[in-house]
């Protein structure tokens, strides 16, 4: 793959399987642990100059968006008033998220509902899909646990709910950065603190998504890598740590879903009733 | 002492920050414990919080972990 050390947003990936992958041949060690976050173009094209191939990453996102429109449509496709098992699913799926965003942000934000169960649903799948591992059908990939994925979500938050707030308040927006009763000489070092803290938030969402995913998905590949380096003898060790482990890792695939949406609603809420 | 070198011993002195995303979730949740005790009809309402509160408390660790690995893979 010649061509694979000049894309721009897969250089951190790049240069981590280009390190690891020379430190790693030194005669039959451990598998590596970050060749699974490594892009293989499926189809490669280019738009406007720019590298737009479908890669395995662009297939987990297809795959996930495909996933979630064919539970809901099929989960509704009766809407019965009495639920059946799957549409209760659905519902609760629903209802959750629905919770989330109007005990945060409350009944007028309800119109940004569905952007918000978007978000819960395609990071709650995408993060699943990287611990389903089918050996020779389905080889797990996390679209979300690169840092490219999860910036481009949390800054179409921070831009959408920044751009929320400045045509709901027009100036008064700026408001947001004064909280209220404080002493004016307090307010000298207190502003710069608010603008910056609130400068960065998308990247603390994105890097807490990013990082939870890819440290976790490499933690499930070296405590395998030692399953199998023990073989019958050892391997028992590892293997009992491995899987209370995979089932934390479905626990923080679901959690980190979760805060992402509540973090998503409680911006809103700041930006769509300023009172500090 | 060579880059190679200098790397590694800088991803390690990084990985300390998760000491510190050790002692705040096991601060949140102590304290969400103990207030459970005192109060256990109120601390299913509020087990939300305690986990929105466990994910921003490991977010800032992983933070750590994060600059870890840039110093160990991208410079």
């Amino acid at each position: 793959m010649a061509t694979t050390t000049e894309a721009a947003t897969t250089s951190a990936t790049e240069a981590a399987k280009a390190a690891a992958g020379a430190a790693a041949h030194h005669g039959g060690g451990l598998p590596n642990p970050m060749h699974q976050f490594e892009i293989i173009r499926y189809v490669p094209f280019k738009l406007f100059g720019l590298d737009a191939s479908f890669t395995n990453s662009a297939l987990a996102m297809v795959m996930a968006a495909a996933l979630i429109v064919a539970f809901i449509w099929y989960a509704m496709r009766n809407r019965s008033l009495i639920p059946s098992r799957v549409q209760s699913v659905a519902e609760m799926a629903y209802e959750f998220v629905e919770n989330i965003v109007k005990q945060t942000a409350g009944q007028e934000a309800m119109g940004y509902f569905p952007f918000v169960f978007t978000l819960f649903m395609f990071i709650l799948v995408s993060n699943l899909l990287g611990l389903i591992n089918i050996p020779g059908v389905f080889a797990p990939f996390t679209s979300t646990s690169h840092i490219v994925v999860t910036f481009a979500m949390a800054a179409t938050v921070f831009i959408g709910v920044t751009l929320i707030g400045i045509f709901k308040h027009g100036l008064g927006f700026l408001k947001l950065f004064v909280p209220s009763g404080v002493p004016a000489v307090m307010l000298v070092l207190l502003v710069p603190i608010e603008v910056i803290s609130y400068f960065t938030r998308p990247v603390s969402l994105s890097v807490r998504l990013f990082a939870n995913m890819m440290a976790g998905h490499t933690m499930l590949k070296v405590f395998g890598a030692f399953v199998g380096a023990l073989g019958i003898v050892g391997g028992w060790a590892p293997l009992l740590f491995m899987v209370p482990f995979t089932g934390l890792e479905f626990l923080v695939a679901f959690l980190q879903a979760y805060v992402f949406a509540i973090l998503t609603s409680i911006y809103l809420n700041d930006a769509l009733h300023i009172h500090h | 002492m060579g880059p190679e070198a200098a790397k590694l011993i800088g991803a390690g002195i990084a990985c300390i920050a998760l000491a510190g995303a050790g002692v705040g979730i096991g601060n949140i949740f102590g304290n969400y414990l103990s207030g459970a005790l005192r109060n256990p009809s109120a601390a299913q309402g509020q087990f939300g919080n305690a986990l929105l509160g466990f994910a921003l408390a490991e977010a800032t660790g992983l933070f750590g972990l994060v600059m870890a690995f840039i110093i160990l893979f991208a410079f």
